[in-house]
């Protein structure tokens, strides 16, 4: 009865809510004194990390020099130069400078047909899916490797930094999601050497981790190879790659495909679908859409993990820029790795926050539906 | 049943043997068709094998290469450089898939005996040392005695420590940790007197100091660390070339041949310089290559002394000195035999 009444009392002299400013600050910041020391609280750290960032990026921070020695000054911050200089080489790494603008044109073609396929406005999404996931690939390849109209050859070996990071992260995320679903239909298939072999497939490359795969691939497999028979480095890490997140992917998607009921499935018998109309048509597109965070993590833990690449002698980004830190004498300086560091890890999460945001949105137009 | 397992076990040797004898034979025809030679380097370490701002590899092993190809084809940019990490190289090597192995690798028995490679040449005498602050006023390694020391723990360095302390009786504190980093952060914080690794290691680690000016590298230097090229084991042709044209560079700087002078050298009387430049007699039909073998290699990439000063030496930021690398007739270590 009391409480009641206190209730009616609260409500009656409660402030109009959402006028202003003032009042959005008071219900959300202010509400009562622990809301009030914790908001204190975060804006100090906030103020603290801002404080030291802006300190030691722009305020104690080297912009200018041609070598290591101009940032050996005492307290200082980051050291700039160091990135300016060897931009070039962190994004392309050795490619030859004359033919750096092969490399630029995949990246804009590459960024035109994604931005074709994955923005909603654009319209003629058949066209730019041709483009994008049958054109473009042999267009990439023979544009990154020459060897035809005359552009000359440039072998892996030559390419590194960010374009290699690009290259094994796409490659990764494209190949690896056709064999993901057929793995994931493989093994809830009725035949039995379709299933078992895809749970062993699954299996064991889940039980390895992908150091492991990309060391065998780099150091056992020429063994095994007649002499003088190799195959190229970076086709090696590929392959790994995509069998390797393929495997994890599949179960993502397995994941999806058992929350779709049976009934579903049952339905599509009633109307004489075929198999792959039932799963193409019906039960796909409904696990593929709950699964989504789930691909999506999957492929922001590929981008991150094509850093492994350094192990067998191949130079991602990070790769790159360690390198760099570590063996060129010209740039050595106390300040040098931090600001290497920092770089690199800034571009991977621009990358992997672009994913994450984009996934996001995704979700939310393909979940309209459920929302009405 | 046993005896039938090792007739087939030797078969199967037999055959490999048998293989990689006839495949290696040709390296050389191998390289000249493929029309480059395949050069395995170091992945990044400072003044050995190390991409500039432009990407271009630089440093004494990746200088070695392109001698061999200048020696080859008359052009040191007919190299593939291939980045090797330290678990990859002797693979690269024995499959093929490299013709040279020039990273700097230690020349110990095993490995020359039973890795399946040839080492042909010593083209830089490294060994451990230590470093020590310049304000503490120290000359030698044997002045170290009561030193505070870190080391990596586990590692042949820590065991040539309490070597070389034992064996000149004198006292000293291990600091010991797991990683490379730490233990230098450590000797930067001050947590030890003395900091030790192989000593081209030191001069870069050095740079990397706040001041490097601050930090000295003793002379001292208490383990064997022979670096050099090699080769696939069973192609005696093809180490010969690797051999030589290394013989070429250091006998280029005992007779003061130069990349600059070394046409002026050329039209000289010297015999010896007419013969290592291939005015006089045949040397090159010995390795298969044209009279003037060693004239492109040191044209290329300059003798020894300029190849080292260049590259680790006085004209580079490590400034390490010649010390055990210095020629024979300088007290140092660098011999090779004539061209005759």
């Amino acid at each position: 009865m009391s409480t009641n009444t206190n209730v009616a009392e609260q409500e009656v002299r409660r402030p109009p809510a959402g006028a202003g400013p003032v009042a959005w600050l008071h219900k959300n910041l202010f509400s009562s004194i622990p809301n009030t020391i914790l908001t204190f609280v975060g804006l100090w750290i906030s103020y603290k990390l801002i404080a030291g960032v802006v300190d030691w990026a722009i305020i104690r921070a080297v912009f200018t020099g041609s070598d290591g020695d101009a940032c050996k000054v005492p307290d200082v911050g980051a050291c700039w130069p160091f990135i300016t200089h060897k931009f070039d080489l962190f994004i392309y790494g050795r490619y030859p400078e004359a033919e750096i603008w092969r490399a630029n044109l995949t990246f804009l073609l590459g960024a035109i047909g994604l931005a074709g396929l994955m923005i909603p406005a654009v319209p003629g999404k058949p066209a730019f899916a041709v483009f994008t996931l049958l054109v473009y690939p042999i267009i990439a390849y023979y544009l990154l490797t020459g060897g035809i109209f005359g552009m000359p050859i440039v072998a892996t070996e030559r390419w590194g930094g960010l374009l290699v990071t690009l290259v094994v992260a796409v490659v990764g995320i494209v190949a690896s999601f056709p064999i993901a679903i057929l793995l994931a239909l493989g093994r809830r298939s009725k035949l039995p050497i379709v299933r078992y072999s895809s749970i062993g497939f699954i299996e064991f490359v889940r039980g390895v981790p992908l150091i492991t795969m990309l060391f065998m691939a780099s150091v056992m497999l020429p063994l095994f190879l007649p002499e003088g028979v190799t195959f190229d480095k970076l086709l090696r890490a590929l392959i790994g790659v995509a069998l390797f997140s393929g495997a994890y992917l599949a179960e993502v998607i397995r994941g999806g495909l058992q929350a779709i009921p049976r009934g579903q499935i049952e339905a599509g018998d009633a109307l004489g679908l075929s198999y792959p109309q039932k799963m193409g048509l019906i039960v796909l597109p409904q696990a593929l859409k709950l699964v989504i965070p789930g691909i999506v993590n999957s492929f922001i833990a590929l981008f991150k993990d094509t850093s492994l690449v350094l192990i067998i002698g191949l130079f991602d980004l990070l790769g790159i820029v360690q390198q760099s830190i570590s063996s060129d004498p010209k740039w050595f300086s106390p300040s040098t790795p931090t600001t290497g560091y920092v770089f690199a890890g800034f571009i991977f999460w621009i990358f992997c926050f672009g994913m994450s945001r984009y996934s996001q949105m995704i979700e939310r137009r393909l979940s309209a539906g459920d929302k009405r | 049943m046993t005896s039938r397992l090792r007739t087939g076990l030797l078969a199967v040797t037999m055959l490999a043997v048998g293989a990689s004898a006839a495949s290696a034979q040709a390296t050389l025809q191998k390289v000249r068709d493929k029309g480059e030679l395949t050069c395995g380097v170091n992945t990044g370490l400072a003044g050995f094998s190390a991409p500039d701002d432009k990407g271009n590899w630089t440093g004494l092993d990746v200088d070695v290469c392109r001698a061999v190809a200048a020696a080859i084809f008359k052009d040191p940019a007919k190299v593939k450089f291939v980045p090797l990490t330290a678990k990859e190289r002797f693979t690269a090597l024995q499959s093929g898939e490299i013709d040279v192995l020039s990273r700097n690798t230690t020349w110990t028995m095993s490995r020359d005996t039973s890795a399946g490679m040839s080492f042909t040449g010593v083209t830089y005498y490294d060994g451990q040392g230590f470093m020590v602050k310049k304000s503490l006023g120290l000359k030698s390694a044997k002045e170290l005695s009561g030193a505070s020391v870190c080391v990596q723990t586990g590692t042949t360095t820590e065991l040539n420590v309490a070597d070389y302390f034992r064996k000149n009786k004198m006292d000293y504190k291990p600091v010991v940790f797991e990683k490379l980093p730490e233990t230098l952060a450590a000797y930067n914080a001050g947590r030890c007197d003395v900091y030790t690794s192989d000593a081209s290691q030191l001069y870069a680690t050095r740079l990397t100091l706040g001041d490097p000016a601050e930090h000295v590298v003793l002379p001292d230097v208490i383990s064997k660390e022979p670096l050099g090229p090699a080769v696939r084991q069973g192609d005696a042709q093809w180490g010969n070339i690797v051999r030589w044209v290394f013989f070429a560079l250091v006998n280029a700087e005992e007779l003061g041949v130069t990349a600059k002078n070394i046409d002026e050298m050329a039209q000289g009387q010297n015999p010896e310089i007419k013969r290592l430049l291939g005015k006089e007699g045949e040397f090159g039909k010995g390795i298969g290559l044209d009279v003037d073998w060693g004239y492109q290699a040191i044209k290329s990439v300059g003798n020894y002394g300029e190849m080292f000063e260049r590259n680790v030496g006085e004209g580079s930021r490590l400034k390490i000195a010649r010390g055990q690398n210095a020629l024979w007739t300088d007290g140092g270590l660098q011999y090779a035999p004539p061209v005759r």
